[in-house]
């Protein structure tokens, strides 16, 4: 455990008996939007080539005109 | 890539050279199952395992993450690739699907990223990341005593008038109390962003929370991530929800995460990338902090 953070053991007390799921939604935040941009081979980046702003809106946001893409 | 034997090197994070790496994956699977293994250069290494090229070009890869079930196991995948890391050492976590050619192409990407990511690692040493949402919640009423005396009066009144009276009555109730809920939750948001500020060491807003995946009851009015020392994130936790209290309020604190959430450099801190053409760009586009 040197300089590491068991990211698990946070609040035990109300984590669920399973282990821990996050929501998917905190996840994509953080996923989609968060982590080192590097520019890889295949594909540029999720961010750069706008991948998962085309329709994964359709399903994650109720989406108008007025309310912009989410990722 | 057309081959469906092509391999390409998928990349989840990024920690100093240690031992406790590469135990850290060792038995780990990860995105579709593979294998997780490190690649060192320089003091740098990368978690990284090989993955089906074919599934990772820019088609198939918009393919996979259009699929909610598919983006939900990927995502899930590498972020337990990055906590199981982040349990052991100080993880930079990359950006779900990044992917090399090769191992010596990443190789050549520590080289190349080596001052920056070496940067990153000193800042986010001995902190995690926790995410604080406040939502504007109508029937979340913490406190009995809040309501109101009209409220309680409410049923007898409404059994006594015209059912359209009551109706009324009913609805204008309901848009008090919305109303209400909304602005107490602007005052509940402002006083834990102002209670957080006092211990976390960076912020960044990520987007309201709304649509089908987010659940739970109320209006998402903030969504923000906090930057805050290890030490400390127990009381983040207990001061930020103590804030927050205020009938018609809720508050939640997610994590603790992974520092995904800064782990890309503020725009105006970013180096300017030697030798590397406009796709450099990319760094400069994903700002570190404020409004995403």
């Amino acid at each position: 455990m040197s300089n590491g953070v068991d990211l698990a053991g946070f609040e035990e007390e109300t984590a669920a008996p399973a282990g821990r799921q996050v929501a998917l939604i905190d996840l994509l935040d953080r996923l989609l939007t968060g982590g080192a941009v590097l520019t890889g081979d295949l594909v540029l980046s999720v961010a750069d080539v706008d991948l998962v702003r085309i329709n994964l809106r359709a399903v994650i946001h109720s989406i108008g005109p007025d309310s912009p893409a989410p990722w | 890539m057309g081959n469906e034997e092509e391999t390409a090197v998928y990349v989840y994070a990024v920690t100093r050279e240690v031992p406790e790496a590469e135990a850290a994956v060792a038995a780990l699977p990860g995105v579709l199952g593979t294998p997780v293994r490190t690649v060192s250069e320089g003091g740098l290494t990368a978690l990284a395992g090989r993955v089906p090229a074919h599934l990772f070009g820019e088609e198939a890869l918009k393919r996979q993450l259009e699929d909610l079930e598919q983006l939900e196991s990927m995502a899930r995948a590498h972020n337990a690739v990055v906590e199981a890391v982040t349990a052991r050492t100080l993880a930079l976590p990359l950006r779900l699907a990044t992917v090399y050619l090769d191992e010596e192409r990443v190789r050549e990407m520590l080289r190349e990223r080596a001052e920056e990511f070496r940067e990153l690692l000193g800042r986010l040493e001995g902190h995690l990341e926790l995410g604080v949402k406040v939502y504007a919640d109508p029937q979340h009423r913490p406190a009995a005593s809040e309501q109101s005396g009209a409220g309680e009066r409410a049923p007898a009144a409404r059994a006594a008038v015209s059912p359209g009276r009551a109706y009324l009555q009913q609805r204008r109730m309901q848009r008090r109390s919305r109303e209400d809920a909304y602005r107490s939750a602007e005052q509940a948001a402002a006083a834990v962003a102002a209670e957080a500020e006092l211990i976390a060491v960076d912020r960044v807003r990520h987007r309201l929370q709304q649509g089908e995946l987010a659940a739970g009851p109320g209006q998402n009015i903030a969504n923000d991530a906090y930057l805050v020392p290890v030490a400390q994130a127990e009381e983040f936790r207990r001061r930020v929800l103590a804030a927050g209290e205020a009938p018609g309020v809720r508050v939640e604190v997610t994590g603790p995460w992974a520092p995904y959430s800064f782990a890309t450099p503020p725009p105006d801190a970013a180096p300017a990338p030697a030798g590397e053409g406009p796709a450099g760009g990319a760094v400069a586009g994903a700002p570190g902090s404020g409004e995403r």
